[in-house]
């Protein structure tokens, strides 16, 4: 009934706006006077809004109506409705005349042309006042948005960690002022960098809650557990009990190790990751449900080892669900498509937002939160490449062109000697057991510099899977004829340089040699 | 780095040993030369000398060698004593642990 009584109240609180606010006594006559409601199942109201012209409160019986008897008790002898468009706006009470005389027929004409002529301009007045407070609460409405947004950006990360040999970009862009989608990027003590990337159901201000709630489990989880696995399955347990219905949280999580280039990774029911190689653009792949659904979930734990030149893009669903005009998804195999054609970090973002505009048209609103994060190891120069023939003792020639290439490097003679004998024993090992020594099979050898590492790569066409794998060689099982006299080559390897590491695809295994270039030249 | 042919000098001393004197490349190639260049060396030897002052390059089927050489010094009951070997490969003896089975002289 506020239309009803807004106006009433105000007409009757003349000096004293708060006196009596509760208590719905009218007091026309009293210096005093207090609103006066009817509450909306009352028959005056309908009676008032029935008839046409000032009401004798006296003379006017209604069953059941606690507001004309409280007219009659405050002293109302002439009640006038106010109604405007067929719409009851207030009404006008009026106590007993001051001459104590009955309220005449002239009287009450003045009264009804009074009230014909007030009503639409209280009616104007009422909705001028309505528009007011609604642009009021839509402000206040857009300015706590405003706030929610900037609260939710600085949950972002601020910066990048600057990891040499890497090249880190991320990138959000929510659909609403405020989104549910999420990415963090947390280095830890040990010298890892945890990379996350959420998506809450839903979108705006519940998927907004939420997601605060996840990060910050999340963070708080991260520097105590570490390991990928562990992290989402703690994290899940925490948001089991408190999430709302009908929502969850899916979650990619994973550990770089910048040093090394290993990616461990678990997937709470997000978007499969994409890795690109030498080899091509894979999805990165580990079971898991959804955080916030069931409680003692176990999360799988893949790894993968990031090579020179390789990157990882982390997305959110907002780029593959969204639609062109004629109402096509973008889709996982366009996505894919790019992350093949395009570099990696900061450029590989680059393109797939230009994929997807290009696909959405240029104007189309966004449908849902849009999160990357891309990862790439940098590739470095080339400082030489070049194949040799499979036949014995061509090791020596790829020593002599390594050799030549990493001039330029000032190693130490330590570390030198160090790398031409791993890159003997690999070429070697390419010749022998990858190769088995046939001519229509060379070695191919790379090596790339990049301000972190030097690394040689030597690449065999074997078309077994993967390399035997040799024991570790052991001099007195060896004296003792326990042992071949052979084996030491990927021993001699791996103790020469920082790091060796195999990977393998469809008819070629490569082993990478890294030498680590800090700001020491001494290690190994 | 030029490749070098094996040539292995057998050096009789009047106290019982006796040096191999190695020159060139210990690899593959070498096998032939090295062995018969040890029997010569080790018959009625208690002691062999293997100088490496000639060589600067072993690699791990060298190194192959060297053990088969080492056991069958131990086999024979004759001390080994590597010299001459830069220090490049004297790590390598440390890694592969020759050295833990042989004396690792400078000169």
């Amino acid at each position: 009934m506020s239309a009803l009584t807004r106006p009433f109240r105000r007409r009757l609180r003349r000096g004293t706006p708060d006196s009596d606010a509760g208590h719905n006594v009218v007091a026309p006559v009293q210096p005093e006077p207090a609103p006066f409601e009817i509450a909306p199942e009352d028959p005056l109201l309908a009676y008032f809004q029935s008839v046409t012209g000032a009401v004798d409160i006296d003379t006017l019986e209604l069953d059941g109506s606690a507001a004309l008897q409280e007219l009659k008790h405050a002293g109302v002898k002439l009640a006038v409705p106010l109604v405007s468009q067929g719409e009851l706006i207030g009404v006008l009470n009026l106590g007993p005349r001051l001459s104590e005389q009955d309220y005449s027929s002239d009287d009450r004409k003045l009264l009804d042309n009074l009230a014909a002529q007030a009503a639409p301009a209280l009616r104007v007045g009422q909705l001028v006042r309505e528009q007011e407070a609604e642009a009021a609460t839509r402000q206040r409405f857009e300015h706590e948005l405003e706030v929610a947004r900037l609260i939710q950006h600085h949950f972002l990360p601020r910066h990048l960690p600057d990891l040499a040999g890497w090249e880190v970009a991320a990138y959000y862009r929510p659909a609403r002022e405020v989104g549910g989608d999420f990415y963090d990027v947390i280095p830890l003590s040990d010298g890892r960098v945890a990379f996350v990337v959420g998506d809450v159901t839903d979108k705006g201000v519940p998927a907004a809650l939420v997601m605060s709630a996840t990060r910050s489990v999340l963070r708080a989880t991260v520097q105590r557990l570490i390991e990928p696995g562990e992290v989402l399955r703690h994290v899940n347990d925490h948001l089991c009990p408190d999430m709302p219905e009908k929502m969850f949280v899916t979650c990619l999580y994973a550990l770089l190790d910048p040093r090394t280039g290993v990616f461990r990774f678990a997937n709470a029911g997000h978007d499969l990751p994409y890795v690109k190689t030498d080899s091509g653009v894979s999805e990165l792949r580990a079971r898991g449900m959804p955080l916030g659904l069931m409680a003692n979930m176990t999360y799988e734990e893949n790894e993968t080892v990031l090579a020179a030149g390789d990157c990882v893009l982390l997305h959110s669903d907002g780029i593959v669900e969204a639609h062109s005009p004629q109402r096509d998804m973008f889709g996982f195999p366009r996505l894919k498509e790019t992350v093949g054609d395009a570099p990696g970090g900061q450029a590989l973002i680059d393109r797939v937002l230009a994929e997807v505009e290009a696909f959405t048209g240029p104007d189309a609103e966004q449908e849902d939160d849009i999160t990357m994060v891309a990862l790439q190891r940098s590739a470095g120069v080339i400082l030489d490449e070049f194949d040799i023939p499979s036949e014995v003792g061509n090791e020596r020639g790829a020593i002599d062109r390594v050799e030549q290439a990493v001039r330029g490097l000032n190693l130490s003679a330590k570390r030198l000697e160090n790398l031409k004998t791993a890159v003997a024993e690999a070429t070697m090992n390419a010749m022998e057991h990858g190769n088995e020594y046939r001519r229509d099979r060379p070695v191919t050898i790379r090596v790339l510099y990049a301000p972190d590492a030097l690394r040689v790569r030597v690449t065999d066409r074997g078309e077994a899977a993967t390399l035997p794998g040799t024991e570790t060689p052991d001099i007195e099982r060896k004296l003792a004829g326990e042992q071949r006299p052979r084996g030491w080559g990927l021993f001699l390897i791996e103790n020469l340089v920082d790091e060796a590491r195999v990977t393998s695809s469809p008819g070629a295994h490569t082993l990478e040699l890294v030498i680590q270039l800090g700001d020491t030249d001494g290690g190994t | 780095m030029a490749v070098r042919d094996i040539d292995v000098a057998v050096v009789r001393r009047p106290d019982e040993a006796s040096i191999l004197m190695i020159s060139g490349d210990i690899d593959a190639d070498a096998e032939a030369a090295l062995e018969s260049a040890w029997h010569e060396a080790a018959a009625g030897a208690r002691h062999v000398i293997l100088d490496f002052t000639g060589t600067s390059y072993i690699n791990s089927t060298g190194i192959a060698l060297i053990v088969q050489l080492l056991a069958n010094a131990r086999a024979r009951g004759i001390a080994l004593t590597a010299r001459g070997l830069s220090e490049h490969y004297r790590t390598i003896f440390e890694i592969t642990r020759l050295a833990d089975f042989m004396t690792i002289a400078d000169v």
